[in-house]
């Protein structure tokens, strides 16, 4: 993983959001992944996102398992702090670093192979807590780091490089999610930022576990003609079946909705999602229609994409454990410590 | 008719009376309720001011199979198993066997005499002395419940007879035991009556074995090792524990969680100070200690082998980020699932240097629960101050087993040790931060937590790294990483609690140990002394070893290290680690899962010594 850094070119002119900072300060280091790699879009699609949510870098944590996914925090927000762990073990780092801190922004950024095979165990348990963070899965149906073995989310019939069609059935990280409890569940592709955009935005306001599924093609081993995760086959059959459009907490709104198609949903932070149905038929509230729905029309060969279950009320793990409001790692010691007498006192059961 | 308490044998004891040093042991079903019963029994007797030590035997099973429980009853105050039983209480009728064969001679047997005993397994130098508990319950007590459990008090009752115990002293154990349920104390007291007035009517009460008042115990508790060390936990100022159960590390995490909530939960509105995961396996669980140490939070996870074995990836990546946790390894029989409710010292290897490619951890051994309270609080200083995971070995023994060990103090002047930790006003003074720079020469870096200020911003990554911080594939700049580390692991060796040692000029021979092994070994000495066999004692408390560990060996001529395992891991861990002749190391290995006791030590060491001079 290299860190070379981008050679600093202030341009004058460039947009500051209200920290003052471009959406250059939202940069990383240089990327080393290949030409075309859909998970560079999505590095540009974050960078866009904080940009314009203007959160301040050093309060983000990025973190990631192992792949050339899972590289990809080096590439973005170089301000904030990162923590670039073990294959499939993300989500354990992110339970653990907001049990003790409560109050930072957490994005996770995973692969297929990362989440889906290593990590199923974890990722699915995080979803379960109802963690609090944005977790990114940039999903390509092979392990590309390790040179294009097939993924599980590889589905059946799609073929590898050398023609050889896969024979297992895919884990569909969607519909595990909407399974496991994650209570924001989104999908998108990388070559459309008009979509990815606002769906990082909401995800990262949602206070508890947002899923975001990018179908992100690996252009060096799974882009020909025969795979099911190539940017062609994507574009062709990809459906939305909702458009969120996110709108900040103090913002006005200026997108004009005609009532009754647009259903607004306003977050913890108050910020709210203008959800706009596409599929008039489907419904994002409701766990079971949503995943009969996304099974049935991905049996027909589509992608279906957008918001598809969100349920902002699901209590996330601090809630459960009712801890503090004060992040752990700032409560003082003399909270923590009972101290001598009560030592003392304690002691008298034990004789 | 009253039977002869005494046979032949016995009554030729008689002249020597065992008066509060003695070992009763009781074979119980697993599951019948026999642990309060038993624990009754244990804590009148401390409470009578006598110095105790007991242990459970039990087997990996929830109910229906044999379990013991061992009290000695001793007046010098040794912890450690005795090795001999001098009055058994033979509860359970499937074990009879080899409960009788286990009775040393001259030694009692009391068992429930509703069923007669097989003549063929009667020993003329044991005295039986019968009791008719189940037939006396059934007449007396209504549910089958109730009778079961009455029938472990009824054998209590009849011991304060035999033993000559204080029956106010257990009517005050019961009032406190059912407070909250106050109609629960008469009817236990009804059954230690039944007991004990069946002993005084039949037998010669009390035994030559039995116990007096003493007053030694008034500074002292009863405390199991996983008690003490959720304790210390909460000491340290731990926050967030994250855990799988495993015997027999899961006590540990339950009294973290207990005392926590005890006094760091607010009791109007639930809030806690703490944060407690069950994660779903060990590799998550070690994963969360690291997540929440990163972001500055004291973390800690209790396992036992299996569990660090899950978690060896992670702890190289602890080790090569240098981030700080703490790992309570209590550990049990292996290899592999190996005998879960058994003692043993098997992980000292597997610990040092878990996990792949060059790495080495600073690793704890306390011997009693006293220790593991004291030393879980130093656990997280030197895993702060070290930015690194420390490891504290206890074993079942300690781990489950109460014993009798000092109050536990504490020094309210005490404040954590955060390490090098740069704060905001630290970082806005720098003009830019380097996580992997080592500026006062002793191998620990400055870090930063995230969130705190933008200059402490850093990318954590268990991928080869310089000294920046950056990524590398330079070999002589991940050289200069790795080489620190080991200069870090120097500066371990010179902060790590010492070991102790008790010695006299002139002594040749000497013995080390360390962990549970130190009360066995202790009681060893005293005995080797009284058969005119001198020896210094060494007992390791951590590693990496300081220099009094490699000076203490060349300093005598032979040296015994007694462990609980098969390989002698820590004599392979002293050859490794220091300049020390091998051949000075003579291991003396007891590994069965029981614990340890003197007298293992003593036939070994003097078989030994008789050999070399016989030479
Ligand atoms: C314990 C362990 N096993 C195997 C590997 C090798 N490995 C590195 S990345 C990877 C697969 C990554 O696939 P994915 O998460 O889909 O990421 P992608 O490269 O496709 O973005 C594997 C198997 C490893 N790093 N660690
Ligand atoms: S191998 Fe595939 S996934 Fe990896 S960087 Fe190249 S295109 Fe992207
Ligand atoms: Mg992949």
């Amino acid at each position: 993983m290299s860190y070379i850094s981008k050679p600093v070119a202030r341009h004058p002119g460039q947009k500051k959001n209200s920290l003052g900072l471009t959406a250059r300060d939202y940069e990383g280091g240089m990327s080393t992944l290949c030409a075309g790699c859909g998970h560079d879009s999505i590095t540009a699609a974050l960078i866009q996102a904080f940009f314009e949510l203007e959160v301040p870098p050093h309060r983000v944590a990025k973190l990631s398992g192992i792949g050339c996914s899972s590289k990809t925090p080096a590439y973005f927000l170089s301000a904030s702090h990162g923590l670039n762990s073990v294959h499939g073990r993300m989500p354990s780092i992110a339970t653990g670093a907001n049990a003790a801190c409560s109050d930072l922004t957490y994005v996770g950024i995973s692969g297929d192979g990362d989440s889906l095979s290593i990590g199923l165990g974890q990722f699915a348990h995080a979803m379960r807590r109802n963690l609090n963070m944005l977790y990114i899965i940039e999903n390509n149906g092979v392990y590309g780091l390790t040179k294009g073995q097939f993924s599980a989310s590889a589905d059946i019939g799609s073929k590898s490089k050398r023609g050889v069609p896969n024979r297992f059935e895919p884990i569909d990280p969607v519909l595990t999610a909407i399974a496991m409890g994650g209570s924001f569940v989104a999908r998108s592709f990388s070559g459309d930022k008009q979509q990815l955009v606002p769906l990082i935005k909401a995800g990262m306001a949602h206070k508890g576990f947002a899923l975001l599924d990018i179908i992100s093609p690996c252009v060096t081993f799974n882009d020909h003609d025969g795979s099911t995760k190539s940017y062609k086959y994507t574009r062709d059959n990809f459906t939305e079946v909702t458009h969120a459009d996110f709108v900040p907490p103090a913002q006005e709104i200026t997108i004009k909705y005609d009532q009754g198609s647009v259903q607004p949903v306003t977050l913890h932070d108050g910020s709210r999602i203008y959800l706009r149905k596409i599929a008039e038929d489907y419904d994002p509230s409701d766990r079971s229609s949503a995943s009969a729905y996304i099974q049935s029309h991905q049996e027909k060969g589509e992608v279906v994409t957008g918001l598809l279950y969100m349920n902002s009320d699901a209590p996330d793990m601090h809630a459960t454990n009712q801890t503090v409001a004060t992040p752990l790692r700032d409560q003082d010691y003399s909270v923590l410590c009972p101290g001598a007498d009560a030592l003392k006192a304690l002691q008298h059961g034990y004789r | 008719m009253k039977q002869p308490a005494i046979s032949k044998q016995a009554a030729n004891n008689q002249m020597g009376l065992q008066l509060n040093d003695f070992v009763i042991k009781l074979a119980n079903v697993n599951g019948t309720g026999s642990a309060s019963a038993n624990g009754l029994l244990s804590k009148t007797i401390f409470r009578m001011g006598v110095p105790i030590s007991a242990k459970n035997f039990f087997p990996s099973n929830i109910q229906g199979l044999p379990t013991w429980y061992e009290v000695r009853v001793s007046k010098d105050g040794y912890q450690a198993r005795s090795g001999r039983v001098d009055v058994m209480v033979a509860m359970n009728a499937e074990t009879y066997a080899d409960d009788v064969a286990e009775v040393s001679a001259g030694g009692y047997l009391l068992y429930d005499s509703s069923w007669p005993m097989n003549k063929e397994l009667l020993r003329d130098d044991v005295t039986f002395l019968g009791i008719p508990l189940a037939k006396h319950c059934a007449a007396e007590f209504d549910s089958a419940r109730v009778r079961i459990l009455m029938k472990n008090v009824m054998y209590v009752g009849a011991l304060v007879a035999l033993l000559d115990l204080d029956i106010a002293v257990v009517e005050g154990l019961l009032e406190e035991q059912f407070a909250a349920k106050p109609k629960l104390v008469p009817l236990n007291m009804r059954a230690v009556k039944m007991g004990y007035d069946y002993a005084m009517e039949h037998f010669n009460c009390p035994l030559p074995v039995r116990v007096a008042r003493m007053d030694v115990t008034h500074n002292q508790i009863m405390m199991d090792g996983n008690t003490a060390a959720g304790l210390g936990c909460m000491y340290a100022g731990a926050t967030v524990g994250a855990w799988y159960p495993i015997t027999p590390s899961t006590s540990l995490m339950d009294a973290f969680d207990g005392f926590c909530q005890r006094f760091r939960q607010d009791p109007e509105t639930g809030e806690k100070h703490y944060c407690v995961i069950q994660a779903e396996d060990e590799l998550s669980a070690i994963g969360m200690v690291i997540g929440a140490s990163w972001n500055g939070a004291r973390a800690f996870t209790p396992t036992s082998g299996p569990g660090i074995s899950l978690m060896s990836e992670f702890i190289g990546f602890a080790y090569f980020t240098e981030l700080p946790a703490v790992l309570f390894d209590v550990q049990r029989v292996g290899p592999s699932t190996g005998m879960p409710t058994r003692t043993q010292q098997g992980d000292v290897m597997m610990c040092a240097y878990a996990s792949h490619g060059d790495t080495k951890h600073v690793c704890l051994y306390p011997a009693d629960p006293e220790e593991c309270f004291y030393l879980s609080v130093k656990a997280f200083d030197l895993a702060e101050q070290l930015q690194t995971p420390v490891f504290v070995l206890s074993d079942l023994d300690i781990g489950m087993n109460e014993w009798q060990c000092p109050e536990l103090q504490w020094d309210d002047a005490y404040q954590p040790n955060r390490g090098k930790v740069l704060d905001a006003e630290a970082l806005d003074k720098i003009e830019r931060f380097y996580r992997y720079m080592d500026i006062d020469g002793d191998g620990i870096c400055a870090r930063s937590l995230p969130g705190v200020h933008p200059k402490g911003a850093f990318f954590t990554r268990g991928s080869g790294h310089n000294k920046y911080g950056a990524y590398t594939e330079d070999p002589d700049q991940y050289q200069e990483v790795l080489d620190r580390l080991t200069r870090k692991f120097k500066t371990a060796a010179s902060v790590v609690p010492e070991a102790v040692i008790h010695q006299q000029n002139g002594v040749t021979d000497a013995v080390i140990a360390y962990g549970s092994s130190d009360c066995a070994v202790r009681e060893a000495l005293d005995r080797l002394k009284e058969q005119g066999m001198h020896l210094n004692y060494l007992r390791i408390r951590a590693f990496p070893f300081g220099e009094e560990v490699e000076a203490f060996i060349n300093a005598h001529q032979g040296v015994f290290v007694v462990e609980q395992n098969r390989d002698a891991q820590m004599v392979s861990l002293l050859t490794l680690e220091t300049g020390v002749d091998k051949n000075k190391l003579v291991p003396l290995l007891h590994y069965g899962g029981f614990p340890l006791y003197a007298e293992f030590v003593v036939n070994q060491v003097s078989a030994h010594l008789n050999k070399r001079k016989n030479a």
